[in-house]
């Protein structure tokens, strides 16, 4: 890569942050091998528990985890705050974008982004037009992945705006860290995650069409068991107390949505649904499918349940108009930005295209509605024929594809069979927007290119997960007269 | 002119059904050139009915039924007053900018058999180049009267000899899309189309610069003038068929429909 990345626990030039000296402390204090013993009892429990995902195109992968990394990777109190300022920027005009593109589209009139771009693209979903979801909230769970190239240096890569996964892992790795690592939970004031299954909840009832004083009924919609992310699903509603169902589970009568149960029929106000467009209403997207609830589309277009997150959304995570986030930004804030974007080649642009053929060693290249890692090129790492078959590719299609440079990821220390040695992360906070605003939870998925020097972060790629720690103000106790191990009041489990 | 439609479809069951759900494109709207006079829409068993209107600006129904159905039949019936509008649509309600409609669909992908015809018919993509391609497409077919097949696309219907309006209609859609004008697929009432019709009738509209949506029904051959009734428009026939329904029940279902219009002349 050239330059050194920029490491998050050991700083840039090798010896260790100030403020995480007693992190770096740690790392050296406790022997590999019982780094290695505590994440294996980690893993076993994600294996007992089922934590699963299944690699698309590996026949007999479907019982796979994603490899846990014991060292956990943190964020200091000040740089949360910014980069909580900036995330919820970008959501609330995410929220502000779908609303006008779906409605009264002044983004176009005033000629920000190029109509064909939404007109012309797939995501843009006609079923939708003119539906406002109740409260006026559509992207109520956003996953918004970041990377780091310095300390204060954070970028946007992507923004999942649909049903982004992976909140699962940021419970369970954090449940894992209490349980084998205490003594960090001593060290360290970490904000609590356990609260997200609350703040979810909290956030579907704002939604709820009939007001969240009505006690509304809150179900969490999976595609079943069979589905990559079931696990989390199934943990998500158990962990809210509400109840996971399935498409034939529901009926719509009268435009009103229903839950079938032993009881009878019960009235269903919010849907978190884990299942595509595609398979929401058969009546409405796709005819063919089995999966979907007939007349779902006809109660949310009567405002009679919110659907979350809003059909429609994947207009506003659209690799293509990702380039265009910071205009996005500006038009609906008035203000700039505050989290930046990756620089982005828009292949469909002839001179973009040209730049990114002359330039494929050092670009990532990706396709604009590809997601997992799958059908992307890391121009740094690949093979001479890689490049060149890749070459190909994008020269007949290159409206399905854009390029970012290389950045120096940040690194984590993380443990690989030589012990301790940094490797590269990524980050995706969860956002949640409700009637009464947006938050951020203290918290999220970090995702490690466990191959050394490998960029690639996908499960499906050979990555693995972290812990976050977002410290709390004051976060390193030694610096106060608490310093005591165990589990702080925040951590409590 | 004053047409009156009688649109009746049956959905008969082999075993009885416990719900139907359906989602109907059935009633028109007024523009310029045509007033809905009178319109119901009424089904011979217990059902709720509910209005909407979609994406694209169709009024639709959507249709609850609960079971146990054996039987279901959908009755339409109305008055349209029609004048004569030289094809050009005025007046409705348009959701959806023009460029909207250059996007294909699984069954309005131009092949490249499609492709070549309009490029060889039409020649341009002006509104003189858009009837060359309405007249090519008429030509180039002889009429089926049956009901069109279900799902088939406009390049498998463009290999055949002959066409139901439908097919013709969808096949001049993703022509005029590959002559880089947009373009969508209409279905309606026609009074020329006989009586007892085992479908409704299906026609197109493209845009042309500077004059707007043009409608052009290539089973005629010719521009619409007042003896069409529009009621639904979506990018292709599936999406603006008369009914999207779901059944929850076991066994087969026959389907017939029988669509008569009659004009006052």
């Amino acid at each position: 890569m050239g330059t050194r990345a920029f490491d998050e626990i050991m700083g840039a030039d090798g010896g260790s942050r100030p403020e995480l000296a007693s992190l770096a402390q740690w790392l050296a204090e406790t022997p590999p091998d019982e780094l290695r013993r505590r994440q294996e009892a980690a893993e076993s429990t994600f294996r007992q528990l089922g934590i699963t995902f299944a690699v698309y195109g590996d026949n007999d992968a479907s019982e796979r985890i994603i490899p846990f990394d014991i060292v956990p990777r943190v964020f200091l109190a000040d740089e949360w705050a910014r980069l909580s300022e900036g995330l919820v920027q970008r959501v609330d005009a995410i929220n502000a974008f779908l609303d006008d593109i779906y409605g009264a589209q002044e983004i176009l009139k005033a000629g920000v982004l190029p109509e064909d771009l939404i007109f012309l693209n797939p995501q843009f979903r006609p079923e939708v037009v003119g539906i406002r979801p109740p409260h006026g909230v559509w992207a109520h769970i956003c996953g918004i992945d970041l990377v780091r190239t310095g300390p204060d240096q954070f970028f946007v890569l992507e923004d999942n705006a649909r049903t982004p996964s992976g909140v699962s892992y940021m419970l369970e790795n954090r449940e894992a860290m209490v349980r084998l690592c205490p003594e960090l939970f001593g060290q360290f004031r970490v904000a609590a995650v356990d609260s997200y299954p609350d703040r979810l909840l909290e956030t579907m009832r704002s939604v709820s069409p009939r007001g969240c004083g009505q006690n509304p009924t809150c179900v969490v919609l999976t595609p079943g068991h069979f589905n990559s992310a079931y696990y989390e699903h199934s943990f998500l509603a158990d962990s809210m107390g509400v109840e996971l169902v399935e498409a034939a589970d529901l009926v719509v009568d009268d435009d009103v949505v229903y839950m079938r149960t032993i009881a009878g029929r019960v009235k269903v106000d919010v849907i978190y649904r884990r299942v595509d467009d595609d398979f929401l209403d058969p009546l409405v997207f796709r005819p063919d499918s089995m999966l979907g609830v007939p007349g779902l589309i006809a109660a949310y277009a009567a405002g009679n349940v919110a659907i979350i997150n809003a059909p429609g959304n994947g207009i506003a995570d659209d690799k293509a108009i990702y380039s265009y986030m910071p205009e996005i930004v500006r038009f609906y804030s008035g203000k700039d930005a505050k989290l930046p974007n990756v620089e982005t080649w828009r292949c469909r642009e002839p001179e973009a295209l040209r730049y990114t053929l002359d330039n494929l060693e050092q670009l990532v290249v990706k396709l604009v509605d590809g997601s997992g890692g799958y059908g992307m090129l890391v121009g740094p790492t690949a093979s001479k024929d890689e490049i060149a078959a890749f070459r190909a590719v994008l020269e007949a299609e290159p409206h399905r594809y854009i390029a970012q440079p290389t950045l120096a990821l940040s690194t984590v220390p993380t443990l690989v069979e030589a012990g301790v040695a940094p490797r590269h992360v990524d980050f995706r906070p969860f956002v949640l927007s409700g009637a009464k605003g947006v938050q951020v939870v203290p918290g999220g998925l970090t995702r490690v290119a466990l191959r050394e020097g490998s960029l690639v972060v996908n499960s499906s790629q050979g990555g693995g997960t972290k812990d976050s720690f977002v410290l709390l103000d004051g976060g390193n106790r030694q610096t106060q007269t608490m310093g005591e191990n165990g589990m702080t009041q925040e951590q409590s489990l | 002119m004053r047409l009156t439609i009688d649109h009746r479809t049956t959905y008969a069951f082999t075993a009885p059904q416990g719900r139907i759900v359906q989602l109907l494109r059935m009633t028109p709207g007024d523009t310029h050139d045509q007033t809905v006079a009178d319109w119901h829409i009424t089904v011979d068993c217990d059902s709720r009915m509910t209005q909407h209107r979609d994406g694209f600006g169709n009024a639709t129904t959507m249709l609850y039924c609960e079971g146990a159905i054996e039987r279901i039949e959908l009755t339409v019936s109305g008055e349209v007053v029609t004048s004569s509008s030289s094809g050009v649509l005025h007046g409705a309600a348009e959701l959806l900018p023009p460029r909207f409609f250059l996007r294909t669909t699984p069954t309005t992908v131009a092949d490249a058999a499609i492709a070549e015809f309009a490029e060889q018919e039409s020649g341009g993509r002006d509104i003189a180049a858009l009837h060359r391609l309405n007249g090519a497409v008429r030509a180039r077919f002889a009429d089926d009267s049956g009901r069109p097949a279900k799902g088939r696309t406009a390049a498998e219907a463009f290999a055949l000899d002959a066409l139901t309006p439908r097919d013709m209609a969808q096949v001049f859609v993703a022509a005029a899309r590959a002559m880089g004008a947009p373009a969508r697929y209409v279905s309606g009432y026609c009074d020329l189309a006989g009586d007892n019709r085992p479908t409704p009738h299906g026609w197109a509209e493209a845009y042309v610069e500077d004059c707007g949506w043009i409608a052009f029904d290539p089973w005629l051959g010719l521009s619409p003038e007042e003896h069409h009734v529009r009621v639904a428009i979506a990018l292709d026939a599936a999406g603006a068929a008369p009914v999207a329904g779901s059944r929850l029940g076991d066994g087969a279902e026959r389907l017939e429909v029988n669509v008569t219009v009659q004009s006052d002349d």
